[in-house]
C-alpha cells in the first residue's frame, strides 16, 4: 500500500511512458552522453571525447551542397522555387507526392543495381528507418509475438520493434567463427527455443548490409533465409538502409532481387529502407516501408500518418533523386570515399595489430579487441569499454550493446568525421595499445581505478532483455502500478 | 496474471464493426485489472482476480455463442444500427475481401500452418476506410470540382484546411526565401539540416513556435519553450499523449461529436478505448458536466479504467469554444476524478467573430497547483494553413509525460529543413501579424456568408466562433430520423448535389441529421455555387416529405 501511493504520481503515467523500453540505457547510449558532455574539436577541445559511436555519412556533403545551390527550385522556399508553394504547403495525402514516391522508387533500383524495379504504388513513407521498422511491426504482429533477430544487431532495435509495438525479440546467435554468418542451424535454434518458450514466431528481422559488422548477405544465406521463412510460413523483414553504402565488392543484393527467381510467398516479404544513411540526410526524416503484401501497404500507408515527411523536404528529395546525373556522381563519389576512409582506418589499426572482420559497407567496422581483454567475459569488454572511453576518449560501441554473443568486439563509425580527427582518433588508439602492451601489468590497476568514474553504465541490459523472455518470473502484469522493466530491477 | 499479458492482444479497430470474440476477452480481463490496481492492495490484488477469473470463465462461455451481445463497446453502441451503410459503401467491395486472422487466442502458437498472418490492427484499418469520411475524399480526388477545368465535378466541403491566406505566405517566402532554408548569405549550411538533429525539435524552433502560439492567443498566456515537444504534425502528438498517459484497455472520455480522426490517433496503435460523452443540440453542443459525470461512472462501473478526458478548444466539427467557467469546471472534475486533461487547441487562431478564446494553459498558469495533469496539443496546419509541412506541438505541464514525449518523437520527428524555413518565417512576427488577422477577418466573412446561405435553404448552423467549418442541421430534410437516414442525405450530397460534407455520425453525434460543411477552400464566389446544389438535394427531400 505504502508503495502505491509514494508512486501515486508516475500510476497516473502509461507503462510505456514510465518503463525502460526506449533502452536508452545501454552503453550504446552512455557513450553517446559521454561524448555530449565533452565533445572533441580540433582547435577548441582537442582533448574531448572522438563521437565513433554514430553512424552518420559526412563524407558527401559538398556534394548535395553544390546541387542544392545550383537547383534553387527545388528547395520550394527559395525565390525561384516558390511557385509551386501553394500546392506543397497544404499537400497532405498520407500517399506521399507521386513524384517523391517515383524518384525513391527509382533510387532503390539504382542503388540495387538497376537488377529489379520497385513499384513507386508500394512506397510508403515513414518517420526514418526507426518508424519505418515500427509500422511494419505494427503491420505484422500483435503484442507478445515474437521476432527472431540475427545478433549481433542494431541496437535501436530493441526500441523500435519493440517499446510500444509489446513485441519480444529473439536473438538468433551468429559467432565469430564462420564471421557471423547466419546459418540455417542457427535460425532453426532460436526459433526451436522461441516454440519451447510458448512465443509466437512472427518473422524474422536481418540488416542486410548488416549493422553492426559492415558486411553484406551473400545469395546462398538470403536464399536460405527465404527458404526458412517460407518453410515457417512466417515474415522476412530486410531493413536494407546501408544498401548504397557497398564500396567494394562483393555487391550487395536486395532481397527482392533475390525473390525474383524464388518459388516463395512474396506476401512474406518487406523491405524497410531510408535516406539517411545511403545520402546521409538523417536530418529529412525520409523512412520507407516497401512491402510485396498488399494488406501491408495499406495498412502501413495509413499508419504513416504518424511520421509522414515534410511535403517540402518530399519535394526537394523528388528533384534531386530524379537528377541521375547527380545521383551517378554521388553515388559514385560516396563509395569512393568510403572505401578510402575504411582502407586508412583498417590499415591504420593492422599497424598496431588490431584486426576488424572484413566488411566493404556500412559506415563502421567490426573492431576484434579480445586480445586487449583481461579476461574473455562481458565483464571485461566493458571494463576495456570504459577505459577507451574515459582516457582514450574515444566513444566506440561495445558488442553487449549490440547483443553479440562473444565479448571483445567493437563497432567503430568512421564517416562522422573529417580527415583531421581521424589522424587524432587512430593516434590515439596507437598510444592506447603500444602502451597496453608495454605494460600490460600496470593496466589492471589503472582499470579498477578508472571503474569508480562515474559514468552510468548498465552493464547487463541487452543480457536482461534476452532472459527476460525466458523466465516466467518477468511476466508480470502489464498493468501493475510496479516498474516492471528488467533493466530497473536489474539495477536496484 | 500471466494469462492476462497474452490476452492483451489488442481486438481490430471497432468502429462500428462488430468485434469479435478476442474483443470480448480483452473487455473483460482489462476491467479485471482496472479493479485491481485501483485498490492496489496486495491481498486485494489476489483474491480479487482469482474469483473473478472464475467468473470470468461463466462471462466468456455465455458470451461466446452470441458474437453480437456485449462485444460492442459503450463507445460504438450507442451510434445507431452498423449494418446499415451508405450505398457509396458497396463501391469499396474491393476491401471486403480480405480473410480475417484468427485471433491470437484461438491460435495455437505451435501450427505455423494456414493463411499469413498479419497484425489486428491491419484488418480494423482497412474496414474504417469504408465510412462516409473517407469515401467522400476518395470521391473529390477523383473527380475533383475545377471551375473551368470540371464544373460538374465534386466540390470538397469535408476537409478541414485553410486555403484563404495562403497567398500571404507565399508572398512572404517571396521575399524573404533565400535565407530561410539555408541560412544567412551565401554560406549553405547543409550540415545544420542534413545530420542527426534533435528528434523532439530544434531549440529555436521550440522559441519562436511558443511565440507563435502566444501571439495567436492574443499574449494571454506566455509559453515556455522547455514545455514544447514537436512532432510531425498534430496527429502523431496525440497519439503520443495516448501512449503516455494510457495503457491499452485504458479509456479517454472524449464528448462527441468529436473529430473523426481520434479514433486513429488515440485508439488504433495504443488499444487505448474512446468513451463517448454526447453533447446535444439542446445544449448547443455545449459539453455538461453531468453527461461527463454519467460516462464516467458509466465507464467505472464496466471496470474501464478512465485515464484522461480529451477535448478540442475551439471544437471540431462544431466549431463552439468552451468558456472560462466550463474549463475551470472541466479541471475540478479531472482534480477530482485523478485524471489528465488533453486540450487540442490546434485551432486557437482560427477563431472569428467577438467571442473570448481561453486556452487551458491560461487557466493552469493561474491555478498554481495541479499543472501536471494538463496537456495541451497544437500545430500549425490550421493556424499557418500549413498542413503538407507537418508540425504538431505537445505542450505539457509534466515533466514526466515531456521525458517520455522526447523520447517517442523518435517515431515522428519533422525533417531539419522544413524547421529551418519555419523559424525564419515565425520570427517575423510583424508578417505573422498580419496573417493572423488577415486570416481572421476571412474566415469571420466566410462564414457570415456560407452560413447566411443556408440560412436561405431552410438550414439552420449553431453558432461558431471557431474553425473553417459550420455544423449544419439537416435533420428536417432526412427520410427517417436515424444514421440510415442522414447516411442516404449524405449520399445524395456527394452523388447528385456533387457536395462531399461530414455526416454527424462520423463524429460519432448522437443526434442524426447533422453535417459540417467545411467551407474555407473555397472562394466567395464558389458559395453561390454550392448553395444551388445543395438546394438540388433539400427541394426534393422536402417535396418527398
Amino acid at each position: 500500500m505504502e508503495f502505491t501511493r509514494k508512486n501515486n504520481n508516475r500510476q497516473l503515467l502509461s507503462r510505456i511512458a514510465t518503463n525502460d523500453g526506449h533502452g536508452e540505457n545501454s552503453p550504446y547510449f552512455d557513450g553517446w552522453k559521454a561524448y555530449d558532455s565533452n565533445p572533441f574539436h580540433l582547435t577548441q577541445n582537442p582533448d574531448g571525447v572522438i563521437q565513433m559511436g554514430l553512424a552518420e555519412n559526412q563524407l558527401c556533403f559538398d556534394l548535395i551542397k553544390k546541387w542544392v545551390l545550383q537547383n534553387p527550385e527545388a528547395s520550394i522556399c527559395t525565390a525561384e522555387g516558390v511557385d509551386r508553394f501553394k500546392d506543397i504547403a497544404i499537400f497532405q495525402d498520407y500517399h506521399g507526392l507521386q513524384e517523391f514516391r517515383e524518384a525513391v522508387a527509382k533510387f532503390m533500383g539504382r542503388v540495387g543495381g538497376n537488377r529489379v524495379t520497385f513499384d513507386p504504388n508500394r512506397i510508403v513513407m515513414s518517420g526514418g528507418a526507426t518508424g519505418a521498422n515500427e509500422t511494419v511491426m505494427f503491420c505484422l504482429a500483435d503484442p507478445g509475438d515474437a521476432f527472431l533477430v540475427p545478433s549481433p544487431y542494431y541496437a535501436g532495435f530493441a526500441r523500435d520493434l519493440r517499446w510500444r509495438t509489446g513485441l519480444e525479440i529473439i536473438p538468433v546467435h551468429c559467432k565469430s567463427s564462420n564471421n557471423f554468418r547466419i546459418t540455417r542451424q542457427a535460425l532453426e535454434e532460436a526459433y526451436e527455443k522461441a516454440q519451447r518458450l510458448n512465443k509466437n514466431v512472427k518473422g524474422v528481422i536481418i540488416a542486410n548490409p548488416s549493422n553492426p559488422l559492415g558486411t553484406v548477405l551473400d545469395r546462398d544465406t538470403m536464399r536460405s533465409l527465404v527458404t526458412f521463412i517460407n518453410d515457417k510460413k512466417i515474415h522476412l523483414v530486410c531493413d536494407e538502409i546501408y544498401a548504397a553504402t557497398v564500396f567494394s565488392s562483393p555487391r550487395f543484393m536486395s532481397i527482392a532481387e533475390i525473390i525474383q527467381d524464388m518459388d516463395c510467398d512474396k506476401d512474406l516479404v518487406h523491405i524497410v529502407y531510408s535516406l539517411s544513411k545511403d545520402m546521409g540526410f538523417p536530418g529529412f526524416r525520409v523512412g520507407i516501408v516497401y512491402s510485396f503484401n498488399d494488406a501491408v501497404v495499406n495498412c502501413a500507408r495509413k499508419m504513416s500518418s504518424f511520421g509522414l515527411v515534410s511535403s517540402q523536404t518530399q519535394f526537394l528529395l523528388a528533384s534531386m533523386l530524379s537528377d541521375e546525373e547527380f545521383v551517378e556522381n554521388f553515388l559514385r563519389q560516396s563509395s569512393k570515399r568510403l572505401a578510402k576512409r575504411h582502407r586508412v582506418f583498417t590499415k591504420g589499426l593492422e599497424q598496431v595489430g588490431i584486426s576488424c572482420l572484413k566488411s566493404n559497407a556500412g559506415l563502421f567496422f567490426w573492431m576484434d579487441m579480445r586480445p586487449l581483454l583481461k579476461e574473455q567475459t562481458f565483464e571485461g569488454e566493458t571494463e576495456l569499454w570504459r577505459v577507451i572511453i574515459n582516457e582514450v576518449k574515444l566513444n566506440v560501441s561495445p558488442g553487449l550493446s549490440f547483443n553479440c554473443c562473444e565479448p571483445g568486439w567493437f563497432r567503430v563509425c568512421f564517416a562522422n568525421m573529417d580527415d583531421e580527427t581521424v589522424e587524432v582518433a587512430l593516434d590515439r588508439i596507437r598510444k592506447f595499445v603500444l602502451q597496453g602492451t608495454e605494460n600490460a601489468a600496470g593496466a589492471g590497476n589503472k582499470c579498477k581505478r578508472r571503474q569508480k568514474n562515474n559514468l552510468c553504465l548498465s552493464i547487463s541490459s541487452s543480457r536482461l532483455y534476452e532472459e527476460g523472455l525466458m523466465s516466467p518470473a518477468h511476466m508480470i502484469s502489464p498493468h501493475s502500478p510496479i516498474p516492471q522493466s528488467p533493466l530497473v530491477r536489474a539495477r536496484t | 496474471m500471466t494469462r492476462t499479458r497474452f490476452s492483451r492482444k489488442r481486438s481490430p479497430e471497432p468502429e462500428k464493426e462488430k468485434a469479435g470474440g478476442g474483443g470480448a476477452v480483452m473487455r473483460v480481463i482489462v476491467p479485471l485489472q482496472g479493479v485491481v490496481q485501483g485498490s492496489g492492495g496486495l491481498v486485494l490484488g489476489s483474491i480479487i482476480p482469482c474469483a473473478l477469473f472464475y467468473f470470468l470463465q461463466f462471462y466468456l462461455k455465455r458470451n461466446r455463442d452470441d458474437p453480437n451481445d456485449q462485444n460492442e463497446s459503450n463507445s460504438t453502441s450507442q451510434t445507431q444500427n452498423p449494418t446499415t451503410r451508405s450505398p457509396s459503401s458497396g463501391q469499396l467491395a474491393e476491401l471486403t475481401g480480405l480473410t480475417r486472422t484468427p485471433s491470437r487466442p484461438l491460435l495455437s502458437p505451435r501450427s505455423h500452418t494456414g493463411p499469413v498472418s498479419i497484425s489486428g490492427r491491419v484488418h480494423g484499418i482497412v474496414k474504417g476506410s469504408d465510412s462516409p469520411y473517407c469515401v467522400g475524399l476518395r470521391r473529390v480526388k477523383e473527380d475533383p470540382y475545377d471551375e473551368l477545368g470540371n464544373p460538374n465535378g465534386v466540390i470538397q466541403l469535408g476537409l478541414a484546411e485553410n486555403k484563404l491566406s495562403l497567398e500571404l505566405v507565399k508572398d512572404w517566402l517571396t521575399e524573404n526565401a533565400s535565407n530561410a532554408i539555408l541560412g544567412n548569405g551565401k554560406e549553405l549550411s547543409i550540415s545544420g539540416i542534413a545530420t542527426y538533429q534533435p528528434f523532439d525539435g530544434l531549440m529555436e524552433f521550440k522559441v519562436t513556435v511558443a511565440g507563435f502560439m502566444s501571439q495567436v492567443m492574443e499574449n494571454a498566456v506566455s509559453f515556455n519553450p522547455s514545455q514544447i515537444v514537436l512532432t510531425a504534425g498534430a496527429t502523431p502528438a496525440i497519439e503520443i499523449l495516448s501512449f503516455c498517459l494510457a495503457d491499452a484497455g485504458n479509456a479517454f472520455l472524449v464528448p462527441t461529436p468529436y473529430y473523426p480522426g481520434f479514433d486513429r490517433d488515440v485508439k488504433w496503435r495504443t488499444g487505448v478505448e474512446i468513451i463517448h460523452v454526447p453533447c446535444r443540440s439542446a445544449d448547443n453542443f455545449n459539453l455538461s458536466i453531468t453527461a461527463l459525470d454519467r460516462a464516467f461512472n458509466q465507464a467505472k462501473k464496466r471496470g474501464l479504467k478512465v485515464r484522461g478526458i480529451i477535448i478540442s478548444n475551439p471544437s471540431n466539427p462544431v466549431g463552439n469554444l468552451l468558456s472560462r467557467e466550463s474549463l475551470y469546471t472541466l479541471l475540478d472534475f479531472a482534480r477530482e476524478k485523478n485524471i489528465h486533461i488533453i486540450s487540442n487547441e490546434i485551432l486557437a487562431g482560427c477563431t472569428h467573430g467577438n467571442e473570448e478564446f481561453v486556452s487551458m494553459a491560461e487557466i493552469v498558469d493561474q491555478e498554481d497547483v495541479d499543472r501536471k495533469r494538463v496537456h495541451i496539443v497544437y500545430g500549425l496546419s490550421k493556424d499557418l494553413s500549413l498542413p503538407g509541412f507537418r508540425v504538431g506541438v505537445i505542450y505539457s505541464f509534466n515533466e514526466e509525460v515531456l521525458a517520455a514525449a522526447k523520447k517517442l518523437t523518435r517515431f515522428s520527428s519533422i525533417s531539419a529543413p522544413t524547421q529551418r524555413l519555419l523559424i525564419s518565417m515565425l520570427s517575423d512576427s510583424k508578417f505573422v501579424q498580419t496573417f493572423i488577422t488577415t486570416n481572421r477577418e476571412r474566415l469571420q466573412r466566410m462564414y457570415v456568408q456560407f452560413v447566411a446561405g443556408l440560412k436561405k435553404l431552410g438550414i439552420g448552423c449553431i453558432k461558431s466562433s471557431g474553425g473553417f467549418y459550420c455544423w449544419a442541421d439537416m435533420s428536417g430534410f432526412i427520410s427517417s430520423y436515424s444514421e440510415k437516414g442522414e447516411l442516404e442525405l449524405w449520399d445524395k450530397l456527394l452523388n447528385i448535389a456533387k457536395v462531399n460534407v461530414t455526416p454527424g455520425s462520423c463524429c460519432h453525434c448522437i443526434e442524426p441529421g447533422w453535417f459540417r460543411f467545411c467551407f474555407a477552400t473555397l472562394t466567395e464566389k464558389d458559395i453561390p455555387v454550392v448553395m444551388e446544389r445543395i438546394q438540388k438535394v433539400t427541394e426534393t427531400c422536402k417535396l418527398n416529405s
